[in-house]
């Protein structure tokens, strides 16, 4: 598809998710109290999207990931949070 | 349309699903063992589990003349308590002569623990020695990368195992080239939030070796959709694909994967 289809397929959409992030980071500033690793993580995974390469959904999941490579001792819990306190050791 | 549906945990929806599944063109559901959302007390849990799996699901599915397969394990979420789950691991093999049993999963990983992945290897051994088909979750969020890396290694360390076997399911963009570059298969799970959306199974289809790629719903007890298939297969043919390929994708491909079992076959 070339990219006019593409935007008429898609563009109402991602329109549309943008303003959510926008009113997401609005909504956070606007809360009290200090905001835990997630909020730092999810600034640094929007980065991505602003350095205008192509694999910009892939860059953003590797930034939110987990780095390190070895198993871990215990399970802390059963779910995940959606990103890691400590990517910036990468 | 015809789909197969190769992962969806049916014991957890209703026949309400079934009903639209088989209208939607679903021409076979697979259920891999699953967490049921909360711990069971023991192995007899699991012994009526794998009974619900093997012999009153299908029948359910049956009414709806919809082929209903399984794989067998215990789920990463509850391989904490290696004492379970070797209880686990010794009733399995009575349960693999049943008919409509496919292979060893959902095995794999959920924290990427040491337990985790013992018991990840033992199940991988156990597939091996019984030359089951191997199906295996990957974990969530933040955690994928790291037990994708995991679970590829672990796989790859067995010299039994034939990759074409194995399917490693739940990629997303950042996982899908390790599987596939390992040589194993990859699932894309179409899930409303936390896995992958429609749109994007198609840009990753779009730029992946689609031979070895299936998608599924994994509809469970969760927010889920059991008609992600489908609707995937209708997202593909506004981005333009053809007919014939779209069938590849949603009936051929989990038809090759499959029948690699002599017991799959499709309605
Ligand atoms: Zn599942």
């Amino acid at each position: 598809m070339n990219r006019q289809q593409l935007l008429d397929l898609y563009f109402m959409e991602a329109r549309s998710k943008l303003i959510d992030l926008a009113a997401f980071l609005d909504r956070i500033d606007r809360g009290e109290g200090s905001a835990d690793f997630r909020f730092d993580a999810f600034k640094r995974a929007l980065g991505e999207l602003a350095k205008g390469e192509p694999q910009r959904a892939k860059n953003v999941l590797l930034s939110l990931s987990d780095p390190t490579t070895e198993p871990i001792e215990r399970s802390p819990g059963k779910g995940a949070v959606g990103a890691y306190p400590n990517t910036e050791a990468k | 349309m015809r789909y197969i549906e190769p992962h969806a945990h049916m014991v957890s929806r209703t026949t309400d699903d079934y009903e639209a599944m088989i209208t939607a063109g679903c021409a076979a559901v697979c259920e891999p063992a699953f967490w049921a959302g909360f711990d069971r007390s023991g192995v007899q849990g699991f012994y009526d589990y794998f009974c619900q799996l093997t012999d009153y699901e299908p029948k359910r599915a049956a009414k709806y003349a919809l082929p209903h397969f399984c794989w067998l394990c215990i789920n990463p979420k509850e391989s904490e308590d290696m004492v379970l789950a070797d209880e686990v691991l010794s009733i399995i093999p009575y349960f693999l002569d049943r008919p409509t049993v496919l292979g060893i999963g959902e095995i794999g990983l959920n924290k990427n623990t040491r337990n985790e992945l013992k018991v990840l290897e033992r199940h991988i051994d156990l597939a091996a020695k019984h030359d089951q088909l191997i199906l295996v979750h990957t974990p969530h969020l933040e955690d994928k990368l790291k037990g994708t890396k995991l679970i590829v290694d672990a796989l790859k360390a067995d010299s039994r195992i034939k990759p074409e076997r194995v399917i490693i399911d739940h990629v997303e963009e950042h996982t899908v080239d390790l599987v596939l570059d390992a040589g194993f298969w990859a699932g894309i799970t179409l899930y409303p939030e936390s896995k992958v959306n429609a749109a994007r199974a198609v840009d990753i289809i779009e730029h992946a070796d689609v031979h070895r790629i299936w998608m599924n719903s994994a509809c469970d007890w969760g927010h889920s959709v059991p008609l992600a298939v489908p609707r995937a297969a209708a997202e593909l043919r506004k981005r333009g694909h053809s007919a014939e390929a779209i069938d590849g994708l949603i009936f051929g491909n989990p038809q090759r994967f499959l029948g690699q079992s002599p017991r799959f076959k499709t309605a």
